[in-house]
Formats: C-alpha cells, structure tokens, sequence
C-alpha cells in the first residue's frame, strides 16, 4: 500500500508540475540555509573533544588589579604561577603550554629556511589530548626537567622536511639549534582549538611542538597574546617573568570528581598563599574550568553564527508557511479526485494517510534538494571566508545530511496536517455533481 | 470602494490570509533586523584608519644565523628601499595599524595610578613615520631624528617623546586635547613621555577594540629579532614596488626570511572579513526570502482567482471593468500585506529587543520599520499584480460556463 501511495504521489507530481516544484523548492531553500547555519553553530558551539571534554581543565586565577576599572581577569597564567602549578601538580597529568615562532634551516640548499608556527607544551600534552601520531610518540616528563632539544613535527612539516617519511631520530635545525624528532602527528586540527582560544579559536594548529621550558632557557621567540596588569620591575627576560604578564595555557586531567575537587582544593589553596604575599587580588567565582565551561566562559562560540541561526529559524518558518499554503491549493485543487475516491470506498483514513505520504514525497525531495543547498551554501561560506579561519570542519556529514532528510519530511508532513485534513472533510457529493 | 466585500470575502478564508500575512511578518522581521545589522557592519568598515590606506603596503624580515646584525641591515635596507623610484617614503614599525596584533599599554597624568590611566595603542617607528603611513600632523611637530631611540628589547625608556592621535590627547585632558603640545604623560612602569605632535587619526591594531582611536607612537626602533617595514608609495605604482622590494632586498643575500608582503589594503580588509562575509549571507537570506515569500503570494493568489473565476465572470457579466477587477486583488492584496506588516513590524522590535538583549547590539533606529513595511508592501503589490492582471482578463462569458 506504501508504495502505491508513493506512486499516487509521484503521479500528483507529475499532473501539478508547477506548484508541486515551487513546493519542492522552498523546502529545499528553507531546509537547506537553516542546514548551513545548523552545520556552523554545530560545530562551533560544539564539543571539541567529547571523550575527555570533562576530565580536561583550564585554570583561571584571580588576576588583575581592582584600581583599574572594568578589568576583567586575563584567561592566561604568568610564567610564575605556570611553573608552580606545574611543580605541585604531580598527582595527574597537565601541561603549561604557549607559542613560539622560529626559523627552520633544513640541510642542503633546496629548501630555503622558513618560518614556522610552533607550540612548547609538557610531555603529557600528546596523551592529555589524544593528539594522533604517524610516526613515533612524544617525548617523556623527564625531556621537559632536562631541557631536551626533542621536537614533534605536524604531518604538513614532515612533508616538507623530509617527503614525509618516518624522521623519528633525525635532527633538524630551529632557532638555530639541533633538535631531534620524536614523533610525527597524523592530521589532527581541533575545531575549535579549545586548547588555546586566546589566539584565534579556528586558527589552525602549530606546525612544532617542543619542551615548554626550552622557550624561557633557549630564548625563542615567544608568539601569541600577553596580557600584563603590572609593568615588569626592571628590564629584561627575567623582569618580564616575574611580572604580573598572563601568556601561557595551563591545562589538568582529571579523572572524576573527587579529583576536580581535590584539585580545586589545591588551586585554592595556592590562591590563599599567593593573596597573602600580595598578589591575586581581583576575585573570581570559578577557578577551574572543564573544555565545555571554559568555551563558554570564553566566548568561543561567534555571535554572528547564533544569530544567524535565529535568522535561519524564521527563514526555514517561512518556507514552511508557504508550503502549507501551497499543498493547501493542491489537495483542494484535487477536491474532484478525492471526491471520486470517496465515492468508491475510500475511508477517511486512508485518504488521511495517502495524503501524509504525498506530503512525505515532497519533503523528502525538497530534503534531497536542501542537501545540495546546504552543500553549495557551505562551500559559499568557505569561499567568503578563505584563510580568515581553518574551515575543514565546514562540511556536511552523513548524520547531517540523514538529519536534512528526516527534517525535511517531518516539518512537510506537519505543515500538510491542515491542508490534509481539509482534504479529507471534502464533500464528496459536491464535486461529483459538477463534474 | 470596495473595502465591504473584500473583508467580507478575507473572513472566509482566514487561513489562507493568516498564512500570507504571517509569511510577511517574519519577512519583514528578518529583513528589517538583516539590513540594521548589514548596515552597522559597513559602518565599522567604513571607519578611516588615517593612513593613505591605497599606496601603502608592509613587509617583514626575519634573521637568523649568527651572522645576521638585525640594526645594521634594517639601515641598508630602509637606504635601498627608499632609492628606489617610485617609493615615497619608507619606516620601520612595531605593528601594522588595524592588522589585528599589536602592543597597547596605559598612559596617564600621574605616574603609578593605573586606576586613572587611559588605554592607547603603543606604535614604535623611526622619524619618518608621519610621512609614511600619510598622518595629518594637526598640532606640533613631527619627529626628529634625534628623537629616536635605537637599542635591544631591554633599553631604558624612562624618558621619550609621543605623538598622540586627538583622540587621545581628549580622553587624557578633556576638555583641552588640542593643547596637550609639550605636557608630559606617565606610563605605569614610571617613564614620562613628553608630547610633541598631534595625528588627526590613527587607528589602532584591533579593529573591534572599544579605543579604536587611541593611539600613541613613540619614536623608537627595537632590534628584537624581527623588522617590519611599511613602504608608501606614489599612486598607482604599489603593486609593481611590491614585488621590487622584496625582490631587491632577496638579493642582498643576508641570513634572513622576507615575509608577509602585502598591502595595507588588503591587510586592513582581512581584519574586517567576518564583517564582510556576514553581511553577504545576510543579503543572500533576504534576496532568499524575499523572492519566496513574493512566490507564495504568487501561489495564493492564483489559488484564490482560480476558485472565484466564475464570481468573476458574473461581476465582469454584470458590468465590472477590467480595472475594477484588478483594483479588487489589489487591494485584497494590500488589506493582507497591510496585516502582514503591522504584524511584522511587533516582531520586528520583539526580535531586535532580543538581539540587543542577547549581542550587546545597539537599538534599532525607529525608520527601519516604517520603511521596511512599505518595501513589502511594494513587494506584495508587485506579485500580485501578474495574477490580478490575469483575473481581469477573465471573459463575461465565464458566468455562464459550469465549472
């Protein structure tokens, strides 16, 4: 009987070319923008990491000065405040992390030095979030107290250094320094890069990732966001350390939440001590913060995309309007027919659930359309949007597009209960006089 | 007029009035919000940064090697560069104005009192720096050579001289901005800073900072590594100077990586891309909406001369003019849409509330919802007008057919 139905509906199609298309259109219109938005607020104001996003937890300190007005407390910590935590935080695994930049000198004169965007992060960064790797590992908590020069190369710069083949051991040249690879990451680019939203939330990940220490003892270049609240007493790295200057990530794993509040414990404890010297004077209410929370906290979702998706919502209302109205024009355009069925037998019922389906055809086809829609939309979107942010992650999937589908017939077939059930109230006498 | 029979007719069919006038209202809400926030996104856009933002383009060098003496080839290179023919002028600078990164700091009247201190970007450059970006000096002087102070990362900075932006010199002496020459301002780290010059304007490196227009330069070049220079150019010959440059100062042959050549153009225009790309969705979902909504009408009205053709032959029989019968859905049309808009302008200011509520955005000017009510107006109009034509071609005789 199903099919028949479908059959019956694909034959109104047929016989209603110009309305039943129009239709199919503004479904796929409505369904396939509302895609697009959905897709983009899907992902950034989604879960990074959903496997570990609630063991994983950033530090927020009491910073800032309460004389300065409106000051809100940088996300980052001072190199004192990262390196103690680092030292007491021995229980579970964590990583102080910041950018650096640096020049390569690979050997031989075919490729000329350059530039790279590089990461220093503790050991336990790779484990703490689940970073793959090609080839090799990273390097153990022993290589960050030693100042080891080791290095972990992304895919995209082994390919450049060494035509991609497993470098674990080789050496190469940064800052003007022999460092030895460890490890090769396979493609990884969190989106977003929640562990550091403070340079660009969708920027794309670093290309080296070595010892946190070895920025501070070999002097690199430190890159990304400083915040200071306090000018630095004298001149000079050492001045800059001890200063009251938030650059670095500091994350911790823990595992349930006995361990969050045990941590808490410490942190808060470390606080109190601090206050008492003088520092951390500006209170906060929340100290540690689990991936979720701290997107949040820190704004990482874009308010352009949310109230696109407001946008979005009335646009996909109106075409849903509109199809009501449109199937309403056909089903009562097809009074004579529903009479004739009437006539012959046709219960209410079943004249309920053949409309339904033809109702159901025409979003699955509109639904078929949004997703072409949604797909050209997306591309649209990473055109305009080029090298501003990494847009891998902008791209329709099999659950979105089953998503698409289901969404498509199901708002159809609610917006056809009206005109449906007008349909099925039609006198049938009526029509059948006048034919 | 013919208001009586039309509203007597609406009432009949209030679904299908209630779905046009509906379809309209959340038009009309989308649209009006969409153009508001287009409209305030090309006004951040438009915001002049003070520099000759068309002849200006920017270039960085990077040593590395032991070799490499970062002041001695800034020097030759800032030579060679301004030798060229073609080049205007040439500096070295610490940040490129509205590129996203830079250094800001606080300045005030007192020395230590962060609490009274005014925020400003911090731009370092050489001497020619007024001439190079383009500023318009409104008030002192500009730097000399003897005002610049070269030396590492870590050099003494208790004293120095400024050039403040205005808009600076306002937010510091209220009042009296514009006789802040030769006053003497503090950072919190204790150094004074004498003010020389006065810019017109120069924005700062952020372009969504609330202090846009504070900005401070300090005559100084820092050897840290990494040199930035910013080359301005006669008109017209930026594009080719470009490639010239880079290519001159590659054949030097130094241990160093020349990157990030590009011009302030499109620099300042990659600041402002999310600006840009939301205002085209945004003008994509209004053409979007517009045309489906006007296809709808379309649909209706088509719908609804269909079953009266026969009432329209009799009034036809009976002596209506064509232009009486396509006044008739016309103004059936406008009492609809008149709903539609009445309706769309509530939402309108409820979906705005909302916005400024959730986004921080400002308030919504009151002519956005007069106006985008009569564009729908206009816009029904226009779709019903191929219908109504159609209906008033129906012939008298249609009264006395059967179906």
């Amino acid at each position: 009987m199903f099919f028949y139905y479908v059959r019956l509906a694909l034959l109104s199609y047929r016989r209603n070319p110009v309305l039943s298309s129009l239709m199919v259109l503004a479904v796929a219109v409505g369904i396939g923008a509302y895609m697009v938005i959905f897709t983009m607020n899907y992902y950034m104001g989604g879960d990074p990491i959903p496997q570990k996003s609630e063991q994983l937890h950033h530090i927020q300190f009491d910073y800032g000065n309460p004389d300065i007005p409106n000051f809100e407390p940088p996300p980052q910590l001072t190199w004192l405040d990262a390196t103690a935590m680092l030292e007491q935080t021995t229980a579970y695994p964590r990583t102080a992390t910041s950018k650096f930049v640096a020049i390569i000198e690979p050997p031989g004169n075919e490729v000329r030095p350059f530039f790279v965007n590089g990461r220093g992060n503790s050991a336990d960064f790779f484990s703490m979030f689940d970073v793959p790797f090609k080839y090799g590992s990273g390097w153990d908590r022993s290589a960050d107290v030693n100042r080891d020069l080791v290095v972990v190369l992304s895919d995209e710069l082994n390919e450049r250094l060494f035509g991609g083949r497993d470098s674990t051991g080789e050496t190469l040249v940064m800052h003007g320094m022999n460092f030895t690879v460890t490890g090769v990451m396979d493609r990884w680019q969190p989106a977003p890069k929640f562990y550091d939203v403070n340079n660009g939330s969708f920027d794309p990940v670093e290309e080296a990732y070595i010892p946190w220490e070895l920025i501070i003892s070999q002097e690199l270049n430190r890159s990304g966001s400083t915040n200071c609240w306090q000018a630095p007493e004298g001149t000079g790295l050492q001045a800059f350390l001890n200063a009251e200057c938030a650059w670095i990530q500091f994350w911790v794993e823990l595992p349930d939440a006995d361990a969050r509040s045990d941590y808490s414990m410490l942190v808060d404890n470390y606080v109190a001590e601090q206050r008492s010297l003088g520092r951390m004077r500006m209170p906060v209410e929340q100290r540690l913060f689990n991936v979720n929370e701290w997107m949040i906290e820190q704004e990482v979702h874009p308010d352009e995309t949310r109230i696109l998706g407001a946008l979005a919502g009335m646009l996909l209302a109106v075409c849903l309007l509109n199809t009501v109205g449109l199937l309403l024009s056909k089903f009562l355009g097809k009074a004579g027919e529903i009479g004739v069925r009437q006539a012959l037998g046709a219960h209410r019922g079943s004249l309920f659930i053949q409309h339904l389906i033809e109702a159901g055809v025409i979003g699955a086809i509109g639904g078929v359309l949004g997703i072409g829609v949604a797909a050209l939309g997306l591309e649209g979107i990473k055109v305009l949007i080029g090298s501003l942010m990494i847009t891998e992650w902008m791209r329709l999937d099999l659950t979105v597009m089953a998503l698409t589908i289901a969404l498509a017939i199901v708002s159809t077939i609610i917006a056809g209960l009206y005109p449906i059930w007008r349909a099925c109230n039609i006198n049938p006498s009526v029509h059948l006089k006048s034919q | 007029m013919e208001f009586g029979p039309i509203l007597r007719s609406l009432l009949r069919n209030k679904l299908g009035v209630l779905l046009i006038a509906l379809q309209i209202a959340f038009t009309m809400t989308v649209t009006v919000n969409a153009v508001y926030i287009i409209d305030q996104r090309s006004e951040r856009m438009a915001r002049p940064s003070g520099l000759d933002e068309a002849n200006i383009f920017h270039l960085s060098s990077v040593g590395y090697g032991n070799n490499f003496n970062e002041s001695v080839v800034s020097t030759e290179d800032l030579a060679l560069i301004k030798a060229l023919p073609g080049v205007l002028d040439a500096t070295v600078m610490n940040a490129i104005p509205v590129s996203g990164s830079g250094s800001s700091t606080g300045v005030g009247l007192e020395p230590d009192r962060p609490e009274t201190s005014v925020q400003t970007a911090m731009y370092t450059a050489d001497e020619n720096v007024l001439n190079t970006l383009g500023l318009n000096l409104v008030a002192g002087r500009p730097f000399t050579s003897n005002d610049v102070r070269r030396g590492a990362r870590d050099m003494d900075r208790t004293q120095s001289t400024a050039i403040l932006t205005t808009a600076l010199a306002e937010r510091i002496f209220p009042g009296e901005g514009m006789q802040a020459i030769g006053r003497t301002i503090y950072n919190p780290g204790g150094g004074a800073i004498e003010i020389v010059g006065l810019v017109e304007r120069l924005q700062t490196p952020w372009a969504e900072s609330s202090f846009i227009e504070q900005s401070m330069i300090i005559p100084e070049v820092v050897n840290d590594g990494s040199t930035l220079y910013m080359v301005r150019t006669a008109p017209g010959e930026r594009d080719r100077l470009m490639m010239e440059v880079e290519e001159l100062l590659a054949a030097q042959g130094h241990e160093r990586i020349l990157r990030n050549n590009r011009s302030f153009e499109e620099t300042r225009e990659n600041s402002y891309r999310l600006d840009s790309v939301m205002a085209t969705i945004l003008y994509v979902v209004i053409g979007t909406l517009m045309f489906i909504t006007a296809m709808g009408i379309v649909g209706l009205a088509v719908f609804s001369i269909n079953r009266r053709r026969k009432q329209i032959g009799t009034r036809r029989a009976l002596g209506a003019t064509r232009p009486a019968i396509l006044r008739y859905f016309l103004l059936e049309n406008l009492l609809i849409s008149g709903s539609g808009v009445v309706l769309g302008a509530l939402l309108t200011l409820a979906f705005n509330m909302f916005l400024v509520q959730t986004f921080d955005m400002p308030r919504i000017d009151w002519f956005y919802a007069p106006v985008g009510m009569l564009v729908l107006i206009i816009l029904g109009q226009l779709a019903a007008l191929a219908p109504a034509a159609k209906a008033s071609g129906i012939a008298p005789a249609m009264a006395t057919r059967s179906v």
